[in-house]
């Protein structure tokens, strides 16, 4: 049935009905609608879970990992700082090999403070581990966090579900919510491969010499690789109950596209109107929005891209000293591609600044007409700041 | 001498890596003897994370789950929950952390559970100083300390922080002290915390450190009994962080707890005598917490509490 509701109770309704049993979050600004519903949801007998209102996302996440690791279903949601406060427990969910599913809303670090959208919060923990989604509206969140908890117990890795402050997390839409039958047939209930057991006592998380921490590791990166066709089937799945599909990657136009953009996030619904508008004025945009980011799906992004003349990849994140992040990530999937279109890197709308569909149309003139830039990305709409010391 | 009251069976192998008269190995063996093979152990980084035996080994026959530094009250937290939501009510709890991550990194941690007034054991053995990355000073080094990170003449000049008072002040139903050379009354203090099965139970475990220290590995024991001899590690409970119970008092000077440690070995006259002082003094103020509750809260405790006093072996 069709809801209205925010990005952040997408994600709340999806984890009753993924029948969570242990859920423990800190709240941080803009993740507290999503644990506010829960705890009410845990409160009221909505759910029969146990909700740990912990004193820091530090001690969050640890004690998901270890209610995990005993064998139920775990959950939680952060942002920002408390993401960053997560940094060392975010290693140990995947090293442990955990399939916790986490509702992340991106949000800027300080300082100074900002509580709005930009990526650099959860693209900074691309190395630890975690399967990434962007994703792009309410529906989106909803789903993906189902899939999520399908997929992370298939390939025992943490998965994260990500959706932009404000823009998403406190924006009202249209919400099909299924009713808890239709969602038992997608996702059983949970039963954990290898739990702690007192009937088999053994030593978990130990000292563990280089003469097999290294196989340890190849392990993940090899779950990492059976993702994307895990991913397929399990959207296989899902669209057979409730016909939505979406794929790692989405390419709009990008058949015949002179430039594509490639977003992701909340910016992907403003650019699909920006594609149809240049369009229509007969011009050859395409878009490439990019929903999983880690695995990075460089197979995916070659095969949209491919034809193109040119690539202008907006990144509503930085990494310091190289760049945008998911631009950085288009550029090395490109780069054994003989020949492959030139890729233009963007910063645009950090700390929650609009990225309106001027500003899109703006970067993909830019892109058309200019030549590859000297610099490693173009700021986008920033203003001349006088600097004194 | 084996006392008769201690159990025979063992949950620790032989063969462990602890260091010859390592006081935390002796402190699991009597811990676990008590509680038995329905017990989860949660160990938070620290000597003991090497003791349980690398990978794929163990040197405990219950499970171990590892925890990264700063997270035993929150991982012992999760593990309740979990089993708890199976329907397990039975298997006991235990987060068995040193002194830094109990008195220091993890002290949030635990201060969060104990307020949430979560249902496991929470044990530090304390062996005063950061011993697995090579004895650094901890909150919990004692007044005259030497350590690798307080060296020659910076030797430790605060004092320790008293854990069980902080705890106290959360009002934690259980928090008591123990000593690896007083088994009898360490056994005592398991089975009731055991027998509790409900909230924080805390106790605090003396745990020699031959390597640490610079004591010889055969006092180790020795030097443990030192401590509760001389007042500098008092034994005793505290319920609900108010009613206090002392289990002995005891009356020799403190120097001669020191003087026979490596890690005390620079104190001068002086220092050792501004020593005693502070540990009257500390000793004086227990005994008028013991004194004023058992006046002041005539409980069902008042009974155990009178007849709490034991005898080393
Ligand atoms: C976040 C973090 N910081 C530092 C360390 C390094 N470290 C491992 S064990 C340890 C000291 C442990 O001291 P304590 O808790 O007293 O236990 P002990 O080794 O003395 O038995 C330190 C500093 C770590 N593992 N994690
Ligand atoms: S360093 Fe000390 S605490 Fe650590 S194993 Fe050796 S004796 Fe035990
Ligand atoms: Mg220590």
């Amino acid at each position: 049935m069709k809801q209205v509701m925010e990005g952040s109770h997408a994600a709340s309704e999806a984890v009753r009905l993924a029948k969570v049993q242990v859920i423990s979050a800190y709240p941080i600004t803009p993740q507290t609608h999503i644990v506010e519903a829960l705890a009410e949801y845990c409160e009221n007998g909505t759910m029969d879970a146990r909700f740990l209102c912990v004193e820091s996302e530090h001690s969050a996440l640890a004690a998901v990992i270890s209610a995990s690791t005993m064998g139920v279903r775990t959950f939680t949601a952060t942002s920002s700082h408390g993401l960053a406060l997560m940094h060392e427990l975010l290693h140990w969910a995947s090293g442990a090999r955990l399939p916790i599913v986490m509702a992340e809303v991106n949000r800027a670090l300080g300082p100074g403070w900002n509580i709005w959208a930009d990526q650099t919060d959860s693209l900074a923990q691309r190395d630890t581990g975690w399967i990434q989604f962007y994703c792009e509206d309410g529906q989106e969140v909803f789903d993906t966090t189902l899939h999520a908890f399908r997929l992370a117990e298939w390939v025992n890795l943490p998965v994260m579900v990500i959706q932009d402050a404000f823009f998403l997390s406190h924006t009202l839409e249209p919400v099909d919510i299924p009713d808890q039958k239709q969602v038992d047939q997608f996702l059983p209930p949970f039963s954990s491969g290898v739990k702690l057991d007192t009937e088999k006592p053994c030593n978990m998380g130990q000292l563990t010499p280089p003469s097999i921490y290294m196989e340890m590791r190849q392990h993940i990166q090899m779950a990492m690789e059976q993702v994307s066709s895990c991913y397929s089937e399990v959207e296989k799945e899902f669209s057979a109950l409730f016909d939505r599909q979406y794929g790692p990657v989405e390419p709009v136009a990008c058949e015949d596209a002179e430039v594509i953009l490639v977003v992701s996030g909340t910016i992907a619904g403003t650019c699909r109107s920006v594609i149809s508008d240049l369009r229509s004025k007969g011009e050859k945009p395409g878009m490439l929005k990019i929903k999983m980011f880690r695995p990075f799906p460089a197979d995916f992004v070659r095969r949209a891209v491919r034809a193109a003349k040119k690539v202008a990849v907006i990144d509503r994140n930085i990494s310091f000293g190289a760049g945008g992040i998911f631009c950085q990530e288009v550029k090395s999937a490109l780069y054994n591609m003989d020949p492959h279109p030139p890729v233009f890197g963007y910063i645009a709308g950090l700390g929650g600044r609009d990225v309106t569909p001027d500003s899109l149309e703006a970067i993909y003139w830019k892109t058309k007409k200019g030549d590859l830039l000297k610099g490693e990305s173009t700021w986008v709409e920033t203003q001349e700041v006088e600097l004194k010391n | 001498m084996i006392s008769k009251n201690i159990p025979d069976i063992d949950y620790l192998y032989p063969g462990h890596v602890a260091c010859p008269g390592c006081g935390a190995a002796i402190a699991m063996k009597f811990a676990l003897k008590v509680l038995g093979e329905k017990t989860v152990v949660v160990i938070p980084a620290c000597c003991w994370g090497v003791i349980s035996g690398a990978y794929p080994q163990t040197s405990l026959k219950v499970p171990i789950l590892h925890a990264t530094f700063a997270t035993a009250g929150a991982t012992a937290s999760g593990v309740r929950a979990s089993l708890d939501m199976q329907g397990d009510s039975e298997t006991t709890v235990m987060a068995w952390a040193g002194d830094g991550g109990t008195f220091d990194i993890g002290f949030q941690s635990l201060s969060g559970a104990v307020e949430r007034n979560e249902n496991f054991i929470y044990v530090c053995y304390d062996n005063e100083a950061y011993m697995n990355t090579g004895v650094q000073r901890s909150s919990s080094t004692p007044y005259g300390t030497q350590t690798t990170t307080t060296p020659g003449r910076s030797w430790k000049k605060t004092h320790k922080k008293n854990i069980v008072e902080a705890l106290a002040a959360h009002r934690i139903p259980y928090a008591a002290t123990a000593n690896i050379a007083f088994p009898e009354d360490m056994n005592r203090k398991f089975t009731r915390a055991k027998d509790m099965k409900q909230g924080v139970r805390f106790i605090h475990v003396f745990a020699a450190c031959p390597t640490g220290w610079n004591i010889p590995s055969e006092m180790s024991v020795k030097i443990s009994r030192l401590a509760v001899q001389s007042n500098v590690f008092p034994l005793y409970e505290v319920i609900d962080g108010t009613a206090y119970t002392l289990n002995f008092t005891g009356g020799k000077p403190v120097k001669d707890y020191m003087k026979v440690q490596g890690r005390f070995k620079h104190l001068t006259d002086d220092d050792l005598e501004d020593i005693q002082g502070m540990v009257d003094r500390d000793f004086a103020l227990l005994q008028t917490k013991v004194q004023s509750t058992s006046v002041s809260s005539p409980t069902q405790e008042t009974a155990s509490r009178r007849s709490g006093g034991v005898k080393p072996v």
